[in-house]
């Protein structure tokens, strides 16, 4: 088929439109509104679990969100995860405490950063999320400010930036049952929404690489997979608002917006093929089981139910790719996903999949389908293929008049899958639980930090190349680079800190156990002299070997006879066997000397000790003489 | 003049916001924004005020002929709670029939007629709410199959008390309540509201309480109204029947009651009968160590007929109070209860029982204290003092155990049965 997706975009002429949403967790003590500490547990560390479902609710306006429906009509089970580090309030057993201040003043500080107002005083609000992710049903979240800019070359808006409690870790979705890890829930976490000022794909990843930057700056913000994720909102002209979920690897983000643009413009073109083909779509949902009585289709034969419908004048164009590798019929199985089945089969790809040319037939002849028509086939238990169908003909109704409003999750080839109904702002009421705060000037008053980028630039004047400078500056050792740059060149404490733990990961090593006491030894052992620049990898593979190891233990497990008092004797030897040596040449007899003394101790300790050591010594025995 | 509700547009921070006003408990403007967020402002400017309709929603209940007719009352309390706009916090609010229009499986249970007695915080509930909720549960109970009642789980045990004592009853009377509010997707108000709608047309004939038996959404426990505590401040669970096992369970997504208790009362089992009378001079008095009896004395000096005392162990008070036990139990009644809350109360042990015994307290057996206070009431508003005497050991509607036994390992058996 002729492709949009190798064609080139010319986003201005689209009218591309992107605004992007990050959120990112705070590395702080306790959780926003427990005392609970901020620790990842293992799943295997769980010692509780209970489960519950979710209804869902008319808010304060009286109005019932659209996304929040739709997950009600699914009615699963959601099991969670409880352990020594959770309490009641994650279990939605107990009322929440008031929120935590160390996240309310970090989520200042970088307000502060991003130039925004902020608010006189903050509220929390109960935004309705009914996926199980959050065991109240809605997740707590306050505007803490608004209108911010950054600068990415031109300037971009920040529209509002939330404080808000992090939801559960999903860790298995079983179709009917989700389980979730309760360890996660109510982790501190920062949503900050630019507003959609982003024209191209790479301002978007230009910009959502920026936000990253000024976080980690504070210093006091998670770090590792999962700990950031950005949405991204892309509109085109005559296209629609979509929201997409959860974008985890930044490198893609690019792919994601051009790939979206890319579908909009497919979807439309599919409109104006279907209005010209004057297509409409049958609202019946036909009863077809009987037809797969004797079906070769495994997943057909063994399923409770099969049921199609018919979308008249869709022919060829369910199969359409509107994304690389995804079709039409891919959003309509995305959407039977939702509701707990494996996906649809289409008219365009049949027959196939063990489905036959005369099953197919028979369908059609059921529900009368002309030429021109597509059947779409699910099958399970017939309640969930009934509301998944009826779900997938509004979907097929919304193609004739273009792109639908929606959410959608990312996938990792920057294609992404249909989530959700787009949420409306009737999802929102507020926690009565937890009082309000008022911002004072005083809680204003931050100091702001070095932002990561201009620390980069200050350790490249150091000496340091482009890409080392920034590595070494976005490090939670940078503080250590900078008490060591006094004693040391910056190349040899850069290597300590960065480029040899980089080598020691890439070979296998654990180099999350090493602590900043850890580089902090090997620096010291550096500039006493006690171990040469070259010896770090061996110390630290120590270190990683027993992290408890004692500065002492180190200095003699590498390169056992290493240590000053090591070398004095060996020199005192040295200088008392090459005494004619030194009668004859006085001080001319240090060169000789010394290569004798590397010879030994060449990487162990450093040249410039061992020469200082001999000279002192060979001083001593020529003024002796 | 009070914004609170309408749209308003303002400037403030050099931006102009629109939204509708919320209530404010700290003098600043609260607006919801279009996004949905609620912002406070000290400083601003109002620009406009616009007016805006109310939503309203309205549920009709059609009748289906093939289901047993059963009566909500509505009192209040969380299971029937929404956002008030004066005061920002959740209260009670809902009508009954919107807590029908909340729930429509209880439509495939039983026909609901729903009715607000109260709205009240169950804090708030006071012996005379108590008469009048037992004369309109009696005359529901001419009409309905069964009748539930919607109560804050606070005081939710002493109704439940209360309406066991005055009414004798041929069909259940179900309380129930919810730990989480009503406005939230996780509220266990339906859950249990679902749960009780199927006790209410079951074959049981005496009052309830109906609430989570766990902290999962799996079933809920039927206590025996007069053997029930609230004992968690928080959780769904909250509810434990003391000195006894729950008369059965109901597994919410099966939609089954599973009975424990067999000789419990069952529908038509007694006589329908109203009792409303309560002396309201009766007090529950905890002992510690070093309370003076002067406390006896002042309650006896304001006309007090009746005396629950909650002492230590087995059921003592210090051997300081025994005269002034001797002296006002000449016209009063006095029950000794154990603030040990599992167990039965001795006073044949030791000494100080023995004393105690002779001055004229009467032990309370296994009951609750809360429970042995309502008892008294009841027994002193409807006999004379030596009659009343005589019924304080007596078991009347459940409230006193024939033997005291292992309660907790026979409910765990009950719940190890159907794994
Ligand atoms: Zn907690």
């Amino acid at each position: 088929m002729q492709s949009t997706t190798k064609n080139a975009v010319d986003y201005n002429s689209v009218g591309l439109k992107v605004g992007i949403e990050i959120h990112q967790q705070l590395n702080t003590k306790c959780k926003l509104f427990c005392k609970c500490p901020t620790t990842h547990r293992d799943q295997e560390e769980s010692n509780f679990q209970f489960f519950r479902y979710l209804r869902s609710k008319k808010s304060e306006m009286g109005e019932v969100d659209k996304a929040a429906v739709e997950e009600v009509k699914r009615s699963k089970r959601f099991i969670y995860l409880s352990y020594d580090t959770t309490c009641l309030v994650e279990s939605d057993e107990e009322p929440p405490r008031e929120i935590n201040m160390e996240a309310l003043e970090l989520s200042l500080l970088i307000a502060k950063m991003l130039h925004m107002n902020v608010v006189d005083e903050v509220h929390v609000m109960r935004k309705i999320v009914i996926d199980g992710s959050n065991t109240t049903g809605f997740q707590r979240t306050a505007l803490i400010a608004f209108d911010g800019w950054i600068d990415v070359g031109e300037k971009i808006g920040i529209a509002t930036l939330c404080l808000e409690e992090e939801a559960c870790r999903k860790i298995e979705d079983r179709g009917s049952e989700v389980v979730y890890s309760l360890d996660r829930l109510g982790i501190p976490l920062v949503e900050i929404g630019t507003k959609p000022d982003i024209k191209t794909p790479e301002m978007a990843k230009k910009v959502a690489a920026k936000l990253g930057m000024i976080l980690r700056s504070t210093g006091k913000v998670k770090r590792g997979l999962g700990t950031i994720r950005q949405d991204v909102n892309i509109s085109i002209k005559d296209g629609a608002r979509v929201e997409i979920k959860g974008v985890q690897d930044l490198d893609i983000l690019d792919k994601i917006v051009e790939y979206e643009v890319i579908r909009q413009i497919s979807l439309l073109k599919i409109k104006e093929e279907l209005i010209k083909r004057g297509a409409k779509v049958d609202k019946k949902i036909y009863d077809v089981s009987e037809v797969f009585k004797n079906t070769k289709s495994k997943i057909l034969k063994k399923a409770k139910s099969v049921m199609a419908i018919k979308l008249e004048g869709f022919s060829g164009l369910v199969g359409k790719e509107i994304q690389p590798n995804r079709r039409l019929g891919t959003e309509f199985a995305d959407i039977a996903k939702t509701f707990g089945l494996g996906g649809i089969f289409h008219s365009d790809e049949l027959p196939a999949y063990g489905i036959s040319e005369k099953e197919v037939e028979e369908v059609k002849k059921r529900l009368e389908a002309k030429e021109g028509d597509a059947i779409i086939l699910a099958a399970g238990e017939s309640e969930r293929v009934k509301k998944a169908l009826s779900r997938i003909i509004e979907r097929a109704e919304q193609c004739l008049l273009g792109v639908p409003e929606e959410t959608r999750k990312a996938n990792e080839d920057g294609t992404t899958s249909y989530l959700r109904p787009l949420p409306g702002a009737a999802r929102m009421y507020p926690e009565t639980d937890v009082p309000p705060v008022k911002i004072t000037e005083e809680m204003l008053k931050l100091e702001i930090p070095e932002l990561i980028e201009n620390r980069a630039k200050r350790y490249e004047e150091l000496g340091l190349s482009k890409d080392l400078a920034l590595m070494v500056a976005e490090s939670q050792f940078y503080k250590l680079f900078e008490e060591y740059v006094k004693k040391l060149p910056a190349t040899v404490v850069a290597r300590v800190i960065y480029t040899v733990p980089t080598e020691l990961r890439k070979e296998g090593y654990d180099i999350n156990v090493l602590e900043e006491k850890h580089y902090r030894i090997v620096l010291k052992l550096i500039a006493d002299g006690k171990i040469a620049k070259e010896g770090a990898g061996e110390v630290l593979k120590k270190m990683i070997e027993n992290p408890e190891m004692s500065e002492e233990e180190l200095i003699n497990s590498v390169g056992g006879q290493s240590g000053l008092k090591e070398l004095e004797t060996f020199i005192d030897d040295l200088l008392n066997e090459k005494e004619e040596l030194i009668k004859e040449r006085k001080m001319g007899a240090f060169k000789p000397l010394m290569g004798e003394v590397m010879k030994v101790f060449r990487g162990k300790i450093d040249g410039k000790v061992v020469a200082e050591v001999l000279k002192k010594k060979l001083e001593v025995k020529t003024n002796i003489k | 003049m009070d914004l609170t509700g309408k749209k308003v547009k303002i400037k403030a921070k050099g931006k102009i916001f629109e939204g509708i006003v919320m209530p404010s408990v700290t003098g600043s403007l609260v607006l919801k924004l279009d996004n949905g967020y609620n912002v406070g402002f000290f400083d601003y400017e109002i620009l406009e005020i616009e007016e805006i309709e109310k939503i309203e929603s309205k549920t009709s209940l059609t009748k289906n002929p093939e289901l047993p007719d059963v009566k909500i009352i509505s009192t209040g309390g969380t299971i029937a709670s929404k956002v008030d706009y004066k005061t920002g916090a959740v209260t009670s609010q809902f009508t009954a029939e919107e807590i029908v229009g909340d729930v429509p499986e209880l439509a495939e249970i039983c026909n609901v007629d729903a009715e607000l007695l109260y709205n009240i915080l169950s804090e708030n509930m006071n012996v005379k709410h108590w008469i009048e909720l037992a004369r309109n549960v009696y005359s529901a109970l001419k009409k309905y199959e069964g009748v539930i009642i919607t109560h804050g789980t606070d005081t939710m045990a002493y109704t439940a008390s209360a309406l066991a004592f005055m009414i004798s009853t041929p069909k259940p009377i179900v309380l129930v309540g919810a730990q989480r509010s009503s406005d939230r997707p996780s509220s266990d108000a339906a859950m249990n509201l679902i749960c009780s709608a199927l006790t209410a047309t079951s074959d049981l004939g005496e009052v309830v309480v109906v609430m989570h038996a766990t902290t999962s959404d799996d079933y809920c426990y039927i206590h025996r109204g007069v053997k029930v505590r609230k004992c968690h401040t928080s959780r769904r669970d909250a509810f434990k029947s003391i000195n006894f096992i729950p008369l059965g369970k109901i597994d919410y997504m099966k939609r089954k009651i599973e009975w424990f208790v067999q000789d419990r009362f069952k529908r038509g089992e007694r006589e329908l009968e109203l009792k409303d009378k309560m002396e309201e001079k009766v007090v529950l008095i905890k002992f510690y160590p070093g309370l003076k009896p002067d406390i006896l004395e002042y309650y006896y000096g304001k006309g007090y007929k009746g005396f629950v005392l909650e002492g230590t162990g087995l059921g003592h008070v210090s051997t300081e109070w025994i005269d002034v036990i001797k002296k006002i139990s000449e016209d009063c009644l006095i029950i000794m209860t154990s603030q040990c809350i599992w167990g039965r109360v001795c006073d044949r042990v030791y000494d100080t029982g023995r004393y105690l015994l002779k001055a004229g307290v009467i032990e309370g057996e296994d009951m609750l204290p809360e429970v042995a206070l309502v008892k008294l009431m009841w027994l002193l508003g409807n006999y004379d003092l030596e009659e009343a005497k005589k019924y304080v050991k007596e078991n009347l509607v459940g409230e006193i155990t024939q033997s005291t036994k292992y309660w907790e390992s026979m409910l765990s058996f009950f719940n190890s049965k159907n794994k």
